[in-house]
């Protein structure tokens, strides 16, 4: 029902997200969806990749001496139109459960936008989406985009 | 400026007379703390030196040092030589890992150090006609309090605003017409330069201010005079020794007299502790022989400086010492507070998942001391919100502010981003030009 995502701390400075990419990219992992929150003082980078690459890209990336943390988000599919999106946040909304962040795949094999969501209790944002009939994209399925 | 002195008969005593005076009542300290104070009698006994050794000032090198640390081991009452009955105030400061470090006093204690203050105040133009605002923080720390009493006792009005609230500050500093202003030096810069944008000094009365709780610069000096024209003069203290008021610009501004009759001043070889002659920078190590609650038996500053014992154009015949150039340990002092890197360290320890690998940052812009603190992340602290991390961040800046008493400036970096260094870290960066 969770995909896996990736998470990354960066220092707020020069050149550090394009060395964080050319690690990545140099061996071999393509970043599927890429979301970075920044801060005065430092930057979270979260990014999604294919299953499996994300114990592969934790471990390259502590061997170049970076933090990086595996945790799972919400990956969903809604109507590439106006009010798409809204209509699943009022959803979300009405159910009291707040979105820490949020960001978005920008191609897919499917003609749905996708869009991944961090909420407060994943379990509970889950099951009322799916009971909605909102599609709730797999992993297997994130692995063929 | 004009040539004021509180108490013209012993401030310009012959060298003479003075040396009679502090032999005397050093000899009845060490009597003192001998039969009272277990950690001084221990110390004595291991140098092979009895209280009737000590018959004059000459004698003091017998002596043993007493240090910051021994303050801390002997938290809280540990090294009073009165009964608890005669303590009528405590003040402190913090120590050097997160314990503070606490001085008693008598009432006598109060009554002298209120004089050592009442000097420096008249040497600063103080008189019954002044309106003296205090801008030191009161409270543990003697600033506040030690500057008030001197004011009140030279019969000044006193207004007692304590730290901070600039705007505060300079709208009764106009309203009240305050004459004269105590507080750190950096801090009165702010407030005159503050005043300057407001554009209200020339409706200020103030003509002078005594600044201390902070090292500083002859520079600093000149600025601050020129952006509040005053007369800015240097007082130092330490709260193992009194608080501020230990001694004193006069109107040479040429160093700060020590009260000698209260407090002898050395200055020593920091490394071999072998005393040095007037003249040579070293270690300044202070001897209370007036101090009834807690005194003090070479009390070793860490604080470098010189001696000078030339005779001084007011007329005072105590010695000098000059500016502090430096120290011989790594305390900083940040807007008055004396910071230790152990302290910062003790706190980082403490919190879970803090590696030990920091390092403190120093900085003086527009006269104003600022800290931060780089800390490594570590895979314990780092989660995918930032709402977390900031919290953390938070956690670490109130913990410190609360261990230490000032705000510190926290940045998280990157693992191993903090250069190692073979042999003791490099814990500090000092880039402050005083």
């Amino acid at each position: 029902m969770f995909i896996k995502q990736v998470s990354v701390f960066l220092e707020n400075a020069k050149g550090t997200l394009k060395e964080l990419t050319r690690v990545l990219g140099e061996n071999e992992i393509n970043l599927l969806a890429l979301s970075i929150a920044d801060t005065a003082g430092f930057g979270i980078i979260r990014c999604i990749v294919k299953s499996g690459d994300v114990d592969k890209s934790i471990e390259v990336l502590k061997e170049n001496g970076y933090i990086a943390k595996a945790n799972e988000v919400l990956c969903v599919g809604m109507p590439h139109k106006p009010m798409g999106l809204a209509n699943i946040l009022a959803l979300i909304e009405e159910s009291d459960i707040s979105i820490e962040y949020s960001y978005s795949f920008c191609r897919s094999t499917l003609d749905d936008a996708v869009i991944i969501i961090r909420p407060s209790d994943k379990e509970k944002c889950a099951k009322i989406l799916s009971d909605a009939g909102v599609h709730i994209i797999s992993q297997q399925e994130v692995d063929k985009f | 400026m004009e040539n004021k002195i509180y108490d013209p008969k012993m401030e310009c005593i012959s060298r003479d007379e003075l040396f009679e005076i502090q032999s005397k009542r050093l000899a009845e300290t060490v009597r003192r703390v001998y039969d009272n104070v277990p950690l001084y009698r221990k110390r004595m006994d291991e140098k092979g030196v009895r209280p009737e050794d000590i018959k004059t000032r000459d004698d003091l090198r017998l002596l043993p040092f007493t240090e910051k640390t021994d303050l801390r081991d002997c938290f809280p009452f540990g090294l009073l030589a009165a009964p608890k009955k005669e303590i009528v105030r405590i003040q402190g400061s913090s120590g050097t890992t997160g314990k503070p470090i606490v001085s008693g006093y008598t009432a006598n204690d109060i009554e002298v150090w209120t004089e050592m203050v009442a000097r420096a105040l008249t040497a600063a133009g103080a008189g019954p006609d002044d309106i003296i605002q205090v801008a030191y923080g009161y409270g543990l720390f003697t600033g506040g309090l030690g500057a008030h009493q001197g004011a009140q006792r030279v019969g000044a009005m006193v207004i007692p605003m304590s730290s901070g609230n600039t705007q505060r500050q300079l709208m009764m500093m106009k309203e009240l017409g305050s004459t004269m202003l105590c507080c750190t030096p950096s801090y009165a810069t702010y407030l005159g330069e503050t005043a300057r944008e407001m554009g209200i000094v020339d409706d200020l009365k103030l003509k002078s201010g005594c600044f201390g709780a902070e090292p500083w610069s002859e520079e600093m000096r000149r600025n601050l005079e020129g952006l509040l024209n005053i007369d800015a003069m240097d007082i130092y203290g330490l709260t193992e020794i009194a608080g501020p008021g230990v001694s004193f610009e006069c109107c040479a501004k040429n160093g700060c007299h020590v009260n000698e009759d209260h407090v002898i001043p050395e200055i020593i070889d920091p490394v071999t502790g072998e005393p040095m002659p007037y003249g040579v920078p070293g270690e300044l190590v202070f001897t209370t022989i007036t101090k009834e609650g807690q005194p003090m038996l070479r009390y070793r500053t860490h604080d470098i400086c010189v001696l000078y014992d030339d005779p001084c154009p007011c007329g005072r015949t105590h010695v000098r010492m000059g500016r502090i150039t430096g120290r011989t340990d790594d305390m900083l002092v940040i807007r008055g507070v004396n910071v230790f890197p152990s302290q910062i360290e003790s706190v980082l320890v403490g919190i879970n998942g803090v590696a030990p690998h920091y390092v403190i940052i120093a900085e003086r812009e527009n006269y104003t001391d600022s800290l931060e603190v780089q800390v490594e992340l570590t895979e314990n602290m780092f989660s995918d919100t930032v709402a977390h991390i900031e919290t953390l961040r938070r956690q670490i800046a109130d913990q410190i502010k609360s261990v230490v008493g000032i705000q510190c400036k926290i940045t998280l970096v990157a693992p191993r981003s903090i250069p190692r260094s073979e042999g003791k870290a490099k814990r500090l960066i000092d880039n402050r030009k005083i």
